[in-house]
């Protein structure tokens, strides 16, 4: 098979200045869809001695699955094992009910890298919809693994994949009198977890860079709240904001140059402002006696959503960030929305409402004012967009315990993630990464 | 004097009876040394002026004392709130008072006063939320006699319960302000 037929995609390894954490979180399904795609992974082929360093294949499998988009066969169902798309025989496999079935095989190169080479073939008409080669580092192959899952996704579904994406939270474990906090980043299913920053005193609201780079997030282990950017690459973190009163909920800009946070001063008025990275300007959004909080961006970059309880409670307002605007309230249904977070196509916001009683997700079409309610817990909070804007994450309480759950958009599939020890709180879905 | 102290021990007492804190809200014990001041060292606020001859507030009995270390001998040092409401209930009106004085009578003292909330809600709009009661402490107190540079707030929101626990009664103590002296 000649090598142009694949499309060549490169992976960067980003090596992180941190140390494994301990508490890994493990998936779990709880709905997925009854028209779930049949699809078949066969196992990698590995053309050199001893063992492969890595079982691609298994790992793509298991991201399809979690996913809840697509039901694969179970391996030990299969009954050959093609590494190539020209020995897909589709009359085999539309025996066993697969519309798809994905090959491939992993290469030892002579520098040492690897390269990782993949095929999709519809059974329904045997055409073969994906041929890609991929090098890789030996470190790089689980996040290869993601990249075979992202474009098997994005070719059957229409949808970019978000497998090889990261997530940040915050854990908290300890007596009420003596707290640990980390921030952690972990890949998008829950496997391996690094620890950005660590202290015994609260670390609040992480946001990821545009670029995916560095995080923006509040920590108070100088004994007061304070905004720190940390590079993960470098782990070099930076104080932008300790100014008197509160310094929360920091949103980075489309365009990565500005910081929306929510500063109280000196006067303690609660309100939005922009903090501009380079030069540390600051200019002042909002100004109204009420709380103004949480605010997010639009991706166009030209306005935000903030939580504001001017009308007595709190609901969700619109704002232009150019001079003389004036906010706009989004929200009207319900007694409380807040912590809005905006879909990667700007339509749709996944906020905190009260739903008969409980605190739950809930996605607002921005342009119709519709809410429809997406999780069933009752202390849900955090919700944060997949970069492809399929999924939402947040965070739970399940016994008393913290726990991240997923929810599809449309509310059809649920998963959990839970640590292994101690709670997790405050999700934060990467941009893509590559 | 006489005036006073009863209204204050009814309002610290039924705290005790209806709130049953499980973070004991006692005040360190004073230092042997610390005296009372004089008459007309703490009676710049306003209050006082209407209903005379308060001074900073004594023990409720023999051995305590006052001192800018600490706060008011047997007063309270946590306010609490109402859901998503940071507006001072009036039973703490003469804790917030009693603290204003003991502030205004020690220049020295500095306090922080430290804003939290319960769990439900938006973590963020909470930070906000524990800020606006801290703010609310230091007006009221600033009002009676406290001075600016006496005071630092900062907000916790949800990230420190006085208690764990997801129901109302944890809830109504979590919804508080504690003033913290010597910062």
């Amino acid at each position: 098979m000649p090598l142009s037929r694949f499309a060549p995609i490169v992976i960067l390894f980003l090596a992180l200045q941190s140390m494994p954490a301990s508490a890994q979180l493990t998936v779990e399904i709880l709905r997925g869809m009854a028209e779930a795609v049949p699809i078949a992974v066969v196992p990698f082929g590995w053309d050199s001695a001893g063992a492969a360093p890595w079982d691609i294949a298994a790992t793509a499998q298991a991201d399809l699955e979690r996913s809840g988009r697509f039901r694969p066969l179970p391996r030990s169902q299969l009954l050959e094992f093609p590494h190539g798309a020209a020995a897909v025989d589709a009359a085999n496999w539309r025996m066993l009910k697969v519309d798809y079935v994905a090959v491939g095989q992993l290469l030892a190169l002579p520098d040492g890298r690897f390269e990782v080479r993949y095929e999709l073939v519809q059974v329904a008409t045997g055409e073969r919809l994906l041929g890609v080669s991929m090098p890789a580092d030996r470190a790089a192959l689980r996040l290869a693994s993601h990249r075979v899952a992202d474009t098997i996704y994005e070719r059957i579904l229409g949808v970019r994949g978000a497998f090889a994406t990261r997530i940040a939270y915050v854990t908290v474990a300890g007596p009420v009198t003596a707290r640990s906090y980390r921030l952690v980043i972990a890949d998008a299913d829950g496997a391996n977890e690094r620890i950005v920053f660590s202290s015994p005193e609260p670390i609040m609201s992480p946001a990821w860079s545009p670029d995916g780079r560095s995080l923006a997030y509040v920590s108070f282990h100088s004994g007061l709240p304070a905004i720190y950017v940390q590079s993960l690459r470098s782990g070099e973190q930076v104080r932008v904001s300790a100014r008197s009163g509160i310094n929360s909920a920091p949103a980075w800009s489309p365009d990565g140059n500005q910081l929306a946070v929510a500063l109280s001063r000196r006067d303690g008025n609660v309100d939005v402002y922009l903090l501009t990275l380079a030069t540390q300007e600051l200019r002042r959004l909002t100004d109204d006696p009420s709380i103004d909080t949480e605010p997010a961006w639009t991706p166009d970059g030209r306005s935000l959503y903030f939580t504001s309880d001017r009308s007595g409670a709190p609901q969700i307002y619109r704002l232009g960030v150019g001079a003389g605007e004036r906010p706009r309230r989004v929200t009207f249904e319900g007694s409380y929305n807040a912590r809005p977070r905006v879909s990667p196509d700007g339509r749709e916001l996944a906020v905190v409402t009260i739903d008969r009683g409980a605190y739950r997700i809930a996605a607002v079409d921005v342009e119709r004012g519709t809410m429809h309610v997406l999780s069933g817990g009752r202390l849900d909070e955090s919700p944060s967009f997949a970069p492809n804007g399929a999924d939402v994450i947040y965070a739970a309480r399940e016994a008393g315990r913290g726990v991240l759950a997923v929810v599809s958009i449309d509310g059809r599939i649920q998963q959990r993630l839970a640590a292994s020890a101690g709670e997790v709180r405050e999700p934060a879905w990467s941009p893509f990464l590559h | 004097m006489m005036r006073w102290m009863p209204v204050l021990v009814i309002a610290a007492s039924s705290l005790w009876l209806a709130g049953c804190p499980k973070k004991p809200t006692t005040m360190p014990e004073s230092q042997p040394e610390a005296v009372a001041p004089q008459d007309g060292s703490g009676t710049s606020g306003v209050g006082d002026a209407q209903l005379g001859q308060p001074r900073d507030l004594p023990g409720a009995g023999a051995g305590s004392g006052a001192s800018a270390a600490s706060g008011p001998p047997g007063v309270t040092s946590v306010i609490y709130f109402d859901f998503d409401r940071s507006d001072i209930r009036t039973e703490f009106a003469p804790v917030i008072s009693a603290h204003a004085r003991h502030l205004a009578a020690f220049g020295a003292a500095r306090v922080r006063l430290e804003g939290h909330t319960d769990e439900r809600g938006s973590r963020e709009y909470n930070i906000a939320l524990g800020e606006r009661r801290a703010q609310a402490v230091r007006r009221a107190l600033l009002l009676q006699g406290g001075a600016d540079g006496q005071l630092v707030t900062v907000s916790y929101g949800e990230e420190r319960p006085a208690v764990e626990g997801s129901d109302e009664p944890a809830y109504e103590k979590n919804r508080r302000v504690e003033i913290h002296y010597g910062r």
